[in-house]
């Protein structure tokens, strides 16, 4: 019988384990949204979370071990986001007749994501450094841990709270614009790629194409534009 | 498949060479994706080229957020002893930004429809 253990230090020197447990858990995460017909509190991408890491937990891998396998997922954000050229390539005939609403809502989107994050920080009394790497947090993770540390902010906590971000904006996103009950596709998606970046658009593909192009180019155009607006509301609001 | 990744890659990379090359404070993957509209524009017929793979990409995108996600709970004591105002934050501030989003959009969206009626 083979040496669980020698079986084990084995397995875990090599990325091929949190690969496979990666794509596993999502596999399942997927499944169980798909099945109960993708709501919004299913978010596969903290099911996933959620899933991996009582397993990291109880087999004591830290972090780094386990990016070691996942790092070929998370490089594959990079030609994804480059993919996003289809959908607005596809959409572009509505996109070149709302050209003045994209514009306006993102510059409206982009500074009531960042001047509310840094207000509600003043009046939650939260340190300097937490208030400053909270204000880049509606966009892209590069993009938000660049302008962190170039206003004095912790990247390391940017990058947790960009990902809390995404998170809760995919969840919150579809029982919002119901309440409201606003139907245009192009809006709700728009919105959620403002807010809450490459997550939000995701849950935005997985409710309507049209959703996910428009929530594609929020996102691609509030990484342009939060970089030069969040160190202007922090040098008028803090 | 791989002649999509090719160009995929291709795109970022001529992005990330530029940004860098340049010090331009955008991600190397958004110029990349400005760079494949301008080609499209030019050849037209590679949309259909690249659309099975880049179909799949994007129906999956929820899942090469996963290694991140994981990165949260691994760094969850950088939230220090702010965890709950921070989750409180992040819930108020993001749910503003959409409705001011959406509220302006739409906004924008009944003005202009009205002019060019």
């Amino acid at each position: 019988m083979t040496d669980v253990t020698s079986l084990w230090s084995y397995l875990a020197t090599t990325p091929l384990i949190w690969l496979t447990i990666t794509i596993l858990a999502y596999l399942v995460a997927d499944g169980v949204a798909r099945r109960l017909g993708n709501p919004p509190w299913a978010n596969p991408v903290l099911l996933s979370v959620l899933l991996i890491a009582p397993v990291l937990w109880l087999t004591r891998t830290d972090y780094s071990t386990y990016f070691e396998g996942a790092q070929f997922i998370h490089f594959l954000l990079g030609p994804a986001t480059v993919a996003l050229a289809l959908p607005l390539w596809d959409n572009r005939d509505t996109i070149r007749t709302s050209v003045a609403p994209i514009m306006l809502a993102l510059v409206v989107g982009s500074i009531v994501a960042a001047g509310s994050a840094i207000l509600l920080a003043r009046a939650f009394g939260l340190p300097m450094e937490v208030l400053l790497s909270l204000a880049p947090k509606s966009t892209t993770a590069p993009v938000a841990l660049g302008i962190s540390e170039a206003i004095g902010g912790i990247p390391a906590l940017t990058a947790v709270l960009v990902i809390m971000t995404g998170i809760i904006g995919a969840v919150a996103v579809t029982p919002l614009m119901n309440l409201l009950r606003i139907t245009d596709w192009r809006a709700r998606g728009f919105a959620v790629g403002v807010a809450a970046h490459g997550i939000g658009t995701a849950r935005a593909f997985q409710v309507n194409p049209v959703a996910g192009a428009y929530a594609g180019i929020a996102m691609a155009l509030n990484a342009l534009l939060t970089s030069l607006i969040v160190p202007l509301l922090v040098r008028w609001l803090v | 498949m791989l002649q999509t990744l090719g160009l995929l890659l291709g795109c970022q990379l001529l992005g990330e060479m530029t940004v860098r090359g340049f010090g331009l404070a955008m991600p190397g993957p958004v110029l990349g994706l400005t760079l494949l509209v301008l080609i499209l524009t030019r050849m037209p017929i590679l949309a259909e080229r690249l659309r099975p793979t880049s179909t799949v990409i994007l129906a999956n995108l929820s899942f090469l957020f996963v290694p991140a996600g994981v990165g949260v709970i691994g760094n969850l004591e950088a939230l220090s002893g702010d965890g709950i105002a921070l989750l409180v934050i992040l819930t108020l501030s993001t749910v503003l930004s959409m409705l001011a989003t959406v509220g302006t959009f739409i906004g924008v969206r009944h003005v202009t429809e009205r002019w060019t009626t």
